[in-house]
């Protein structure tokens, strides 16, 4: 038991047994009390933690059942990250975590953090346990799979605002919930000049995880970007059936060297293991998710990755109550995805070649499909001069097909 | 067959057999470990705890002394260590080897992810491996024969544990202690102290396994690292009749079967490869019936073990 | 008798409260390493679990799950047999309650769920009752054979919904169609809390009274503990075998089939996040008394619960709470050495 613990949070943890609380940490620096002097310096940092949020947590929250206005003085927001994974993995995870440091930096902004969530009950009792005992005004849920729970929550929890990175919002879901999410078939498709260029045994390998449009949108990305600068380049694809699988991306990255591939991609959760694997034999390897290019100084191209951190602007909306998109989907042009930075491999005139086409991007001048396009069972996808515009959201969720030149 | 350096089927074989040796090598580790503890006459299913605390303290020593080989011995001790606490806890009466295996393994890889997070992005040296495929011109067979220390260290090991285990004296005391309490307590042995030792140094040699997961193949430290390696020993065992040369040619068989999906896929059959990832499975529990018998125990079969009685 | 009963309880509460107490104390050491106050530790557990509400209830819902994949090793192991094939069975159970609920849009909720129910319940105990029946008839030993079983299911599940019973419609996760949904069930009456845990609760209680109150019960029992005796006794020992393995592979098909229809709507990978291994501990935490299962599971699913919270508020690694459950597993399962060393709790025989 806690010797020193002021007596209204006593009391107000005795109280809160029997009475669901809403508390805003915030609110609570009204109560530090007495109690402190008496602990070791040592523990001292993380007495204090405690207290903030915890023990007075309580005690706000019976005076706040008294006086429910005080939690309007709160100046700070919390906002709550809640990932599917290590958030530090050089990859999905750390793409978000990135973000989180960006949204931390904005003034008036604590960050509250969750890892290894699965996709279960579990995160519908995160979320509400971020937003009753943190006080957390802004949730991000960064897996797929939340997303029928954040629905739920959103629902429940009206003045909180949810992400979610599946950007599948449509009318008649609830209006606090945000679907945002960047067209990475961008980046992979500069990745694809780069292998294109590089490539010497014209052979190019893609590690898909599974499935999935956004798979399928991004390995076609990747060989058309090759094909624009070699057209006789052939791809190998190989699905591994699993996010998160080292030995299997290990093993996969190895049989498609061993056939001859010498530029490759992986879309898994983390691509640390395939870019290693690359450097370690000596070909080339293009990133995902996050920034690679410090794990095969030799090797590495460069890579698509996302721009979370454009979620900041949604929590800056929402706590200055301005307008909110309830869908955003964009690449270049709108900011949402990036492009790693060049390996020293790369050399200058591919460079510009990959930024000249960078720049399309950010002014619509580059479509990624556009006709005549063949998919690589030899059927017709677009006659000669139908182009699909890069924000046809409809055209790229039915995309199932490998586009001309991949094997496999 | 576009160019040269495309093999085709040969591709496929030799891609097989290259990840027979590579992806083998965590087996033929927690497996002949595994082989020591039940001969014991004790089951540890929390080698699978044990290989992961074994992959991440070798990948963190690793990281911080820039030195893998003593990573792979720091690993093995922290192998030892779990080990030990399963051997003590089994000392104990009435209770069950196999549930305190699995609050091991939930031990063990719970402390691991702990201890572990600050290794998840670092990276470590490797472990070195030799090129016995140096008189090839095919990339493909020399990258297949690069073999890494550990591997002939296992391979090794196999022999020598099973000569050990026939002709030594260890062997033979560790083998009556598995047969029979009564026999082994009538010619005067510490059932607990001989079992213990027997579970410890099948702990030593499943960290080492975890080890090479983390610092050769497939080299990193995360927390979808191993995939059930040590939780398979046990079938892996049995399906080696708890003899260490099977153990390696059931290790081979496993690696091989996990580099089978990806390897067909890159020549283009792709579909159902969840189903051929669970292949080696399917073989095991259908090889397990095949030579299962109600009349008698399956053969080499330590008697005290409870999961061949 | 009701003196020995008594006391026996008595027993148990007092050899399990004193491995918690330990256990506590060995944690409280643990995260003293890691420069942080035990008792400020202890606190936010004790918040993030019982403290609230929405803690209770977050406790709650992990420990609902647990309670029915518990009785999958629970009732084989009183006949004698370690069958650790919760988590395939669960997945199994999942499936099939998809596979039989997507056809059942035109019934009555109450109709379409019972069906769902008994569908998945029934799939779980085919599954575990062939582990059984490959034991009974051929000496396969149940415990690998299930171990493998589990991962045969969760290649089965994940090569279903990534082809045939793929919904396409569903493009962030391969997933199975999904159920309708006036078939899903929300939360029990009073409790943001869904409804696997009333079913939990009921199944393990029902099982509770089977076990000690009937004939078969007290078969089982004799099996369990000494087979030779059984087979003296005249018990049909191969019936009873199956039957146990049905009941325990039934409760962990239930958990899937309350995951589909209180949670998820649709088989998919996140059917496999370790519920099944998490209730093989559990069954043996309560000695495999389905009663005690309710209190272990809540408890378990307590530690899980606080885990987000020690999270946040310690920036301890997600793993602690692992790494507390699993010293409480180590502990309650050495302590089992102390039952029957204690002489006050053992009645003088008259």
């Amino acid at each position: 038991m806690k010797k020193a613990l002021p007596a209204s949070a006593r009391i107000g943890r005795v109280f809160a047994l029997f009475y669901p609380m809403v508390a805003d940490i915030e609110a609570t620096t009204i109560n530090l009390t007495s109690g402190r002097k008496k602990m070791s310096k040592k523990f001292q940092m993380s007495r204090r933690d405690v207290l903030h949020q915890g023990g007075n947590i309580i005690a706000a929250g019976s005076m706040m059942s008294l006086l429910p206005t005080l939690a309007l003085a709160a100046k700070t927001v919390t906002v709550g990250f809640i990932y599917v994974g290590p958030r530090q993995d050089f990859g999905w995870n750390q793409s978000h975590w990135d973000a989180a440091r960006k949204v931390s930096k904005i003034k008036g902004i604590k960050v509250v953090e969750q890892e290894n969530v699965p996709e279960t009950a579990e995160v519908e009792k995160v979320m509400q346990s971020m937003i009753e005992l943190d006080g957390a005004k802004v949730i991000f849920g960064t897996s797929f799979g939340y997303w029928k729970s954040i629905k739920k929550m959103a629902k429940k929890y009206p003045n909180v605002l949810f992400t979610h990175i599946g950007a599948i919002w449509k009318s008649g879901d609830p209006k606090n919930v945000i679907g945002y999410r960047g067209y990475t078939e961008e980046p992979h498709y500069l990745c694809g000049i780069a292998a294109g260029r590089m490539s010497k045994t014209g052979k190019i390998g893609f590690i898909g995880s599974k499935p999935l449009y956004f798979i399928y949108n991004n390995c076609n990305g990747f060989v058309l970007g090759a094909r624009s600068v070699r057209p006789d380049l052939t791809c190998n694809v190989v699905l591994t059936g699993e996010w998160n699988n080292p030995v299997k991306e290990a093993e996969t990255t190895n049989s498609l060297i061993d056939k001859g591939c010498d530029v490759i991609v992986a879309n898994v959760d983390s691509p640390k293991v395939s870019v290693e694997t690359c450097e370690r034999r000596g070909v080339f390897s293009c990133g995902y998710h996050s920034d690679l290019s410090s794990l095969a100084p030799k090797g590495f191209l460069t890579g698509a990755e996302w721009n979370w951190a454009s979620g900041a602007e949604f929590v800056r909306a929402f706590t200055t109550g301005k307008p909110y998109p309830n869908l955003k989907r964009g690449g270049f042009k709108d900011d949402m995805v990036g492009l790693s930075p060049f390996g020293a491999a790369v050399p200058q005139k591919v460079r510009d070649e990959i930024l000249t086409a960078k720049q399309a991007f950010v002014d619509d001048k580059l479509k990624i499909y556009k006709g005549p396009l063949k998919d690589n069972k030899g059927n017709e996808v677009l006659k000669a001069g139908q182009v699909i515009s890069n924000t046809d959201i409809k055209f790229k969720l039915g995309v199932r097909f490998f586009v001309e030149g991949v094997a496999g | 067959m576009t160019d040269g350096g495309d093999l085709g089927w040969w591709g496929v074989l030799i891609a097989v057999m290259g990840g027979a040796i590579r992806v083998s090598t965590p087996y033929l580790f927690v497996s002949l470990g595994e082989t020591l503890t039940e001969k014991g006459g004790r089951v540890n299913l929390g080698l699978e705890g044990i290989l992961v605390m074994g992959a991440m303290s070798g990948y963190g020593t690793a990281v911080v002394t820039g030195e893998p080989w003593l990573g792979v011995i720091v690993a093995g001790c922290a192998g030892s260590a779990l080990a030990l606490l399963h051997g003590l806890i089994c000392n104990l009466t009435r209770v069950n080897d196999i549930a305190v295996g699995i609050s091991l393994f939930i031990f063990g890889t719970g402390l691991a992810f702990f201890l572990g997070k600050p290794f998840i992005n670092p990276s470590a040296p490797r472990l070195p491996h030799l090129e016995l495929g140096a008189w090839s011109t095919y990339p493909q067979v020399r990258s297949a024969l690069e073999i890494n220390a550990l591997f002939i260290i296992g391979v090794v090991l196999a022999f020598a544990l099973a000569w050990g285990l026939k002709n030594m004296k260890w062997g033979l005391i560790l083998r009556t202690v598995g047969d029979s309490t009564e026999a082994a307590t009538a010619l005067g042995y510490s059932v607990n102290w001989v079992r213990t030792m027997g579970t410890v140094a099948g702990g030593f040699l499943s960290g080492v396994g975890g080890s090479f997961l983390s610092l050769y193949y497939p080299g990193t430290w995360n927390e979808g690292l191993s995939s059930g390696q040590g939780l398979m020993a046990v079938a892996l065992v049995i399906f080696a009749r708890w003899n260490p040369i099977y153990c390696f040619y059931v290790s081979l068989l496993f690696g091989g079967a996990t580099a089978l999906g990806p390897a067909l896929q890159t020549v283009g059959i792709t579909s159902n490869y969840y189903l051929y990832g669970a292949a080696p499975y399917f073989l095991t529990l259908g090889l397990l019936i095949y030579s299962s018998s109600t009349k008698h125990s399956l053969a080499g079969a330590p008697g005290e073990v409870s999961i061949s009685r | 008798m009701f003196g020995s009963t008594f006391n026996n309880g008595l027993e148990a509460v007092v050899i399990n409260a004193a491995a918690l107490i330990l256990t506590l104390a060995g944690f409280g050491i643990f995260v003293a390493l890691f420069g942080h106050n035990p008792l400020d530790v202890y606190y936010i557990l004790y918040l993030g679990a019982f403290a609230t509400q929405i803690s209770i209830e977050n406790t709650l819902t992990q420990s609902a799950p647990l309670m029915l994949t518990a009785l999958c090793t629970a009732i084989p192991a009183r006949a004698g047999l370690l069958v650790i094939g919760g988590e395939g069975a669960l997945v199994v159970g999942g499936v099939a309650t998809v596979l039989v609920g997507i056809h059942l849009g035109h019934l009555p909720p109450w109709a379409g769920v019972l069906i769902m129910g008994l569908a998945g319940s029934i799939a779980g105990g085919l599954w575990i009752g062939a582990a059984g029946a490959l034991r009974q008839y051929r000496g396969v030993n149940e415990t690998i054979a299930t171990l493998l079983m589990n991962y045969i299911a969760i290649a089965i599940m994940n090569h279903l919904v990534s082809g045939p019973i793929r919904d396409f419609d569903q493009v962030l996760k391969t997933s199975s169609w999904s159920i309708p949904e006036s078939l899903m069930v929300g939360t029990v009456p009073g409790l943001d809390v869904h409804w696997g845990l009333g079913v939990g609760v009921v199944t393990c209680v029902i099982l509770y009274v089977i076990m000690r109150q009937t004939t078969f019960g007290f078969g089982v029992d004799i099996l369990g503990g000494n087979p030779r005796a059984a087979q003296m006794a005249g018990l049909p020992i191969n019936r009873m075998v199956l039957v146990c393995c049905f009941i325990g592979g039934a409760g962990a098909g239930l958990a899937g089939t309350m995951e589909i229809i209180a949670v998820h709507g649709f088989a998919s990978e996140s059917l496999v996040v370790g519920f099944g291994y998490a209730g093989i501990l559990i069954a043996f935490l309560a000695r495999q008394n389905p009663a005690a299962i309710i209190i272990v599971a809540i408890l378990v699913g307590g530690i899980s619960a606080s885990g987000g919270l020690l999270q946040r508020r310690f920036d301890l690694p997600d793993a602690t709470a692992a790494v507390l459950q699993g010293m409480l597993f180590v502990m309650v399962l050495a302590s089992n050495t102390a039952y029957g060393r204690f002489k006050i709790f053992q009645v003088k025989a008259n």
